[in-house]
């Protein structure tokens, strides 16, 4: 049979962007590097049977685990546990044969609603049709303990023999029934074991602790704002995570002696400071978490300070390469790519900045500015939050960023773009703020 | 490049990292001998001043004693220095080089008062090759220096290594970490010195010398040396000397292709019989159409839109029996230098440069034009985005024997004039053409090595009849000679 089809195997390759050349003494080294990988699944939506999708009769090798948020307040309006039951029906019709999968219903405690065994189904479609049946049964009632959930899909993902391990988390109000202490011990223990989405539905949601849940799991954030559009969302969460081909793949990163990682900084297609996150693997080396991958393609920004050297000099800064860990606990290095320092006394050449560093450096203060803005707006500092809004607006006029221009228009009056000229909106909704929050780290990449 | 052990003051240790105290033969924590060179190459000291250059020279003059304090200049590891093999621990190297990296300087040349020796020495003395530096692969790491002729080493202070180097594994610059497949060192991330930052090649009455300089992080400058033998039986002796334009993409490509291109196409020419001043145009045309070739190859990376496509100068002298040819493109260039020295040197090619422009003009004195940050701009070179190809062509027929010097820019910037680049040449230059160009090239790194440095000196007449000229007639430089074109 002809069929044109891409390899199973996803191929990574890595682009480095930097300007190498330093000035007498110049000691910081700024690189962006644009991570591809290209043969998984989300190429058209067309399943392929991949390593983490085998073929029929084959035990599963990726598992799901959807929580849906059943406290109380999801009955008012009572057309917002419809939808959630609905949008979670929509994303079992999503879930691949063959995926091993399981639905919980959070509330101050988490209960396993499908398949209620203390494992995994594989989807087929009985077992979804089941699982449709069984979410006939939620019912609001009970507080909320968003830890609680996590450590349920922990233990259900674990049972099951799966490489991709993904969660799905919706929820609607704050994490009430639970210590901060106790949330960040769970995402700590948590982290790396799976990724997970959060989806804030309505807007009595805190978007500063889904943020900090999903970027804990590697996974993205969002708010729906209107329940009806829960179902395309999630349907668009499940075919996004079911496009991946690869998990637990960290980018190593080794600088030589002397040389220290100022930051490592996710900057596409969202803000995430990585630096944290750093697991040190032998001499000088260090790995930071990046997850699964599809067909996809990220932006990193690492900038690294080393020892300052004479003209002429050149040095590597660091090399970096991206390593999938193996059963034998050896890694597999899928691409690698360089980051060099040459020192010159050739002005021309050290006082050029890369436009994709200039460009994703912008990106990251439009991400802060936004944040600080939208703090300074809370606490009343009206002065300061037309001086980051402005600010803001300027940035993603100038870096074509519309659709966080559209979202910071909804805050402020745009008189000036160019100039970041603005004026505070008197009313705003609490869901455009909340939209813009939680998607002020989105970026865009570079004009071409 | 080499770089000196990380501290500044105190030398250290190359096999064990350790400190050394001033006058230490062996290290008293591991016992390396710390005399021996490193296991690897380093490129060459600058070395003294040249003898010949005497008090015209403008090495030890310009040359900022600041240099050695705040330049790229480091000991040299490879007991390569002009004074002979000195330890790591001589006091005088390890002041000059004090600061991190960068070909040493010549300590003692560096502060101005350094005894003048003549001899520019590569390190370690490797070689068994006869005669010519063969390329090893582009750009690759070298660890072992260029090999060299051993009966070319002529310091007797020389001492030659007392254990073979370990090929290739150890960093140049720290001793201590392997050397990566990417030609960087596994511990400090150094670059390794590469095959093309210091090259030399003699061939029967031609010799060349291309080297980095100290500014630069590589050599995009390039030579070729050919000889061949003309219908009638008697010899040719060619250079071919390019340097490649930095703010293009890939220049070192550029000229390495023009170059080769250059020097393949003139003997061919010359075998076939054409005219010297013919085969000398097809030269440089065939020389710009490498260039040319290279920017369809490989465009430039994404994000390096607006570099300029691969481009280089190209200058090149042919001697033919009893008259040699010079043609060129671009600022790099040729120079006479008669044997008598009483007699008037002469440079023979005009710039395609801004200032030479200016000057022609008559808008500017050629002090002022030079004086220009403009003066260095080319007006022409060989490039695919080259406005017009003009290659300029004249032929000469002197009638005393003496040199021609084919230079880069990295070298006349410290020599301008013809007198001044005739004080620089030693006076034996006709029977060591080797020896000359290694002085002229340690004239510029004396001077400060801004730039890529490359040099061929080519005798007069060729090697087979150096006899019967009249010692009191000369070529009086381009206006006057015998069959300028």
């Amino acid at each position: 049979m002809a069929r044109i089809s891409k390899s199973n195997v996803p191929q990574f390759s890595v682009d480095i962007y930097q300007n190498e050349f330093l000035p007498e003494g110049g000691r910081e080294v700024n690189a962006i590097v644009t991570v591809t990988s290209t043969g998984g699944g989300t190429s058209g939506g067309q399943p392929l049977p991949g390593p983490a999708f085998a073929a029929e009769g084959a035990p599963p090798s990726a598992g799901v685990v959807i929580m849906v948020d059943c406290s109380g307040s999801m009955e008012y309006p009572p057309t917002k546990m419809r939808n959630a039951r609905d949008a979670t029906a929509v994303a079992i019709d999503t879930i691949r044969d063959g995926v091993a999968f399981a639905v919980v219903a959070g509330t101050h405690q988490a209960r396993e609603v499908y398949p209620a065994n203390g494992g995994l189904a594989v989807a087929d479609p009985t077992t979804r049709a089941q699982a449709k049946q069984a979410l006939r049964k939620l019912t609001a009632g009970g507080g909320t303990a968003i830890g609680t959930w996590l450590r349920l899909a922990d233990r259900l993902l674990a049972s099951a023999d799966v490489a991709i391990r993904h969660g799905i988390l919706l929820t609607d109000g704050r994490n009430e029934h639970e210590k901060p202490e106790d949330l960040k011990a769970t995402l700590d223990a948590c982290t790396g074991r799976f990724t997970c989405d959060a989806r804030g539905v309505g807007t009595d949601w805190e978007v500063k602790e889904l943020t900090a849940i999903a970027s804990a799991m590697l996974g993205s954030v969002d708010i729906v704002a209107d329940p009806a559009g829960l179902a395309a969302d999630f349907q668009a969460m499940m075919e996004n995570a079911m496009g991946k081909e690869v998990a637990d793949v960290s980018l190593r990163l080794w600088t030589p002696q002397g040389s220290e990682i100022a930051f490592v900084k996710q900057v596409a297609p969202t803000v995430e400071d990585l630096s944290g996150r750093r697991v040190e693997a032998g001499p000088r080396a260090g790995d930071y978490p990046t997850g699964s991958w599809g067909d996809e393609s990220r932006d990193y920004h690492v900038s690294v300070r080393v020892p300052s050297a004479g003209v002429g000099q050149e040095m590597l800064a660091a090399r970096l390469s991206l390593v999938l860990p193996q059963p034998d606990g050896t890694v597999e290095v899928l691409s690698q790519g360089l980051v060099r320092a040459v020192w010159t006394d050739d002005m021309a050449a050290s006082t050029r900045i890369n436009p994709q560093v200039a460009h994703y450096t912008g990106q990251a203060e439009l991400a802060q500015v936004i944040q600080q803005g939208l703090e300074a707006r809370k606490s009343g500092d009206m002065d300061g939050a037309t001086a980051k809004l402005g600010r803001a607006v300027q940035l993603a006029s100038a870096s074509g960023n519309e659709d966080t221009a559209k979202l910071l228009a909804k805050v402020v009056d745009v008189v000036d773009a160019a100039s970041g000229t603005v004026r505070l909106k008197a009313r705003v909704a609490d869901a455009d703020e909340m939209t813009l929050e939680t998607r002020s780290t989105k970026t865009v990449r570079v004009k071409k | 490049m080499p770089e000196s052990p990380p501290s500044a003051t105190t030398t250290l240790c190359p096999s064990c990292a350790e400190p050394l105290d001033p006058g230490d033969r062996f290290c008293e924590h591991c016992g390396a001998d710390v005399q021996a060179p490193p296991p690897a190459a380093a490129p060459p000291s600058g070395g003294g001043s040249p003898s010949g250059a005497g008090d015209a020279g403008p090495a030890a003059a310009t040359g900022p004693a600041g240099a050695g304090a705040t330049g790229p200049a480091a000991a040299p590891p490879s007991g390569a220095d002009g004074d002979g093999a000195r330890p790591r621990t001589d006091a005088a190297g390890a002041d000059a080089g004090a600061a991190a990296g960068g070909y040493p300087a010549g300590g003692e040349a560096a502060a101005g008062d350094g005894p003048a020796t003549d001899s520019f020495l590569l390190a370690p003395p490797q070689g068994q090759g006869q005669g010519q530096a063969q390329p090893q692969g582009d750009g690759d790491t070298l660890a072992l220096g260029v090999p060299l002729p051993a009966t070319k080493l002529s310091d007797p202070r020389e001492e030659e290594p007392e254990t073979a180097p370990e090929a290739e594994t150890v960093c140049v610059a720290c001793g201590l970490g392997g050397v990566d497949a990417d030609g960087y060192c596994e511990h400090c991330g150094h670059a390794q010195p590469r095959q093309r930052d210091h090259q030399e090649q003699e061939l029967e009455g031609v010799a060349a010398v291309s080297d980095r300089g100290l500014r630069h992080h590589r050599n995009e400058d390039a030579f070729a040396l050919s000889t061949a033998s003309l219908p009638d039986g008697s010899p040719a002796v060619a250079a071919v000397v390019c340097d490649g334009v930095s703010t293009a993409y890939r220049p070192d490509d550029a000229s390495a292709a023009a170059s080769a291109a250059g020097g393949e196409s003139l003997l061919a020419a010359l075998e076939r019989g054409a005219p010297a001043d013919e085969a000398m145009r097809g030269a440089l045309l065939a020389a710009f159409e490498a260039v040319s070739a290279l920017a369809e190859e490989e465009p430039a990376p994404d994000g390096a839109a607006h570099h300029n496509a691969p481009a280089c100068t190209c200058v090149s002298a042919v001697v033919t029996g009893p008259v040699f040819t010079v043609g060129w493109i671009g600022d790099s260039r040729a120079y006479w230098i008669p044997d008598d020295r009483t007699q008037p040197s002469a440079r023979l090619t005009e710039d395609d440069s801004w200032a030479a422009r200016m000057v022609a003009a008559g808008l500017m004195t050629e002090a002022e034009a030079y004086a220009d940050e403009r003066a260095h701009a080319i007006t022409g070179w060989l490039g695919a985005d080259a406005v017009e190809v003009d290659p300029h062509v004249a032929a000469f027929q002197p009638e005393s024997p003496g040199v021609i010097v084919v230079c880069t820019d990295g070298l006349w910037n410290y020599a301008e004039s013809a007198a001044e680049m005739a004080a620089a040449v030693p006076r034996d230059a006709r029977t060591r053409p080797l020896h000359s160009a290694r002085t002229l090239v340690g004239v510029a790194l004396d001077g400060g090595g801004h730039d890529n440095v490359t040099v061929a000196v080519l005798p007069f007449p060729a090697a087979v009849s150096r006899a019967g000229f009249p010692p009191d007639q000369a070529t009086d430089g381009p206006g006057g000679a015998v069959n300028g074109l």
